[in-house]
């Protein structure tokens, strides 16, 4: 009777061998929806962690989106760069149209645009209120003048280009109006570097949040661990709840995340719209594509899972029946 | 089935819990372990559950030296055991059913197969009706008996017990052990700590008894007189 009865045991461990393999999901299922339960039973300390998790995820995707607008409005800057060419006095027009039709010529320029030196007078008493100072004089003043817009958006190229245009025998000096652009450029560089350091030790915090959650989450559930390891449940069984928990905090907070910066880009659209509208742009204001939010809903998940694999490392081999 | 070889345990601080115990329980065989308390039943008990390991001395279970099981293994070699414990070890947030149904939802079970297994071991232990109940509105007797069924639901070839009547009165303890031999019935190997004496001398099984660490008596009845006899030779 007990040998049939051992034997029965037997063979239907073996007949459920693939039955334990197909339920190795609806495992996974289960303790899915396990933790999913558990956190939607303590609403308010769940919502805390992941509010928190929210803002220290919003800060670097904020700034994220601040970069890309930066970047993408300075790309808008230097295409629009151009090089001023100015002549020696005592160029002829002819001369100077004929040399502004030579270098138009080159590949590397877009345009040129020809200033006489009374075209420049005007201009200039124009803009400077000095009208009757230029009105008194015989003749104008002022050299007259080539802007060169290049075709290249590079700083370097537009730089050597420069030289060798300045080397033509009317010109007298030349301008690249490029400084300023490049500073932008150098600030963004910088800007650039301090927040991919900010994001990292956001991430950072991330993870230590989370690990510390679920290091709470594991001593709360001390006995109950200790009890599943007596009847043979593995650490890796142990430590899966945790771990979605882990995923389940790192998801709602870049969800979070999202939200909150869509609502920033919804109410700063307005008025950076009328100030942009104040330098006749027609920049468009870049928001979180759905590329990005992806991307940073995907890694908020990493994250949190990171978080709390770190955390059942540490804690959760402590823990053995005694 | 189970064979300690001249085993020692020492705690940290020095106290020592087993001095060279030697003995081997056959396969199908049901014995009480017995003395008072700190004798080192509840150590012994410890060892086969690998929750603790011998400073000397092997032992065996099912021909395998427990000495030498990686502990990536242990999870697997405990499913193979079913234990009671005194206090129950039972899950407070979880049903009767749930509590029950934890070994074969570790082991993968899948859900048809662990709702016959589940429901068998609740008809076995007498609390079929009670499954959708949670634990602590139920009696120690029947807490005791969810224990017994979270133990037996996965088919153990051995069962092991501490002190599984400590808490119960003699009506409830006598049940429970009736539960016990009718589970050796059908070739489960049973060792039960337990320091009630009476109860046990009434049973008619092997008995070992240890005093401060040392297995001082090997007792069996004898068919036809219930007189305890001595260590073997």
């Amino acid at each position: 009777m007990s040998a049939r009865k051992r034997e029965s045991g037997a063979n239907t461990r073996k007949r459920t061998a693939r039955g334990t393999l197909q339920s190795h999901w609806q495992q996974h299922l289960q303790t899915a929806k396990d933790s999913l339960a558990r956190l939607r039973r303590q609403p308010t300390a769940s919502l805390m962690t992941i509010a928190v998790i929210g803002i220290a995820l919003l800060l670097p995707s904020a700034l994220f989106v601040t970069m890309n607008n930066l970047n993408a409005l300075s790309s808008g800057v230097t295409s629009a760069s151009k090089i001023t060419l100015y002549l020696q006095s005592d160029s002829s027009d002819e001369e100077a149209i004929r040399v502004s039709e030579q270098i138009l010529s080159r590949e590397d320029v877009l345009q040129t645009l020809y200033i006489s030196p009374s075209q420049a007078a005007l201009e200039f008493s124009a803009y400077s209120g000095l009208g009757d100072v230029i009105d008194a004089l015989d003749e104008s003043p002022l050299p007259g003048a080539i802007v060169v817009t290049p075709a290249t958006l590079d700083a370097e190229a537009a730089a050597l280009l420069t030289d060798e245009l300045g080397a033509i025998s009317i010109v007298s000096s030349t301008q690249i109006d490029l400084q300023w652009v490049e500073r932008l450029q150098r600030f963004l560089q910088l800007a650039q570097r301090a927040s991919t350091g900010l994001m990292v030790i956001l991430a950072l915090a991330v993870l230590f949040i989370v690990g510390n959650t679920i290091r709470l989450a594991i001593e709360g559930r001390r006995a109950e661990i200790v009890v599943v390891k007596l009847v043979g449940g593995t650490n890796r069984y142990v430590a899966r709840p945790f771990l979605y928990a882990g995923a389940y905090y790192g998801f709602a907070g870049s969800l979070l995340a999202c939200l909150l910066l869509n609502l920033i880009m919804w109410a700063i659209r307005g008025p950076a719209m009328a100030l942009l509208a104040l330098y006749d742009s027609d920049f468009q204001l870049q928001v979180l594509g759905i590329g990005s939010t992806l991307l940073l809903l995907a890694l908020g998940t990493a994250l949190g899972w990171l978080g709390a694999l770190i955390s059942v490392r540490q804690h959760l081999s402590a823990i053995e029946p005694k | 089935m189970i064979k300690f070889d001249n085993v020692s345990k020492r705690y940290p601080g020095g106290h020592q819990a087993l001095s060279q115990v030697n003995f081997e329980l056959a396969d199908g065989e049901m014995a009480f372990l017995t003395g008072r308390s700190g004798a080192g039943k509840s150590t012994l008990l410890k060892l086969i559950m690998l929750m603790e390991t011998s400073d000397q001395g092997q032992i065996f279970v099912n021909n395998k030296n427990l000495g030498r099981m990686a502990s990536n293994r242990i999870p697997f070699y405990r499913r193979r055991i079913g234990v009671v414990f005194q206090d129950h070890q039972l899950l407070f947030d979880r049903n009767v059913y749930e509590n029950v149904a934890l070994p074969l939802q570790i082991e993968g079970y899948p859900k048809h197969e662990a709702d016959r297994r589940v429901r068998a071991a609740l008809d076995k232990v007498g609390l079929l009706k009670k499954e959708k109940m949670m634990p602590i509105t139920l009696s120690g007797g029947e807490q005791q008996r969810i224990g017994i069924a979270r133990a037996v639901v996965n088919r153990p070839q051995i069962l092991l017990a501490d002190e599984p009547t400590g808490n119960l009165d003699p009506e409830l303890a006598a049940e429970i052990m009736k539960l016990f031999e009718q589970f050796n019935q059908v070739g489960v190997s049973m060792l039960i700590a337990s320091h009630d004496l009476s109860l046990i001398t009434r049973l008619k099984h092997r008995i070992l008894t240890l005093d401060n660490g040392r297995l001082i008596l090997d007792a069996y009845h004898t068919a036809n007189a219930s007189q305890l006899r001595g260590p073997r030779p």
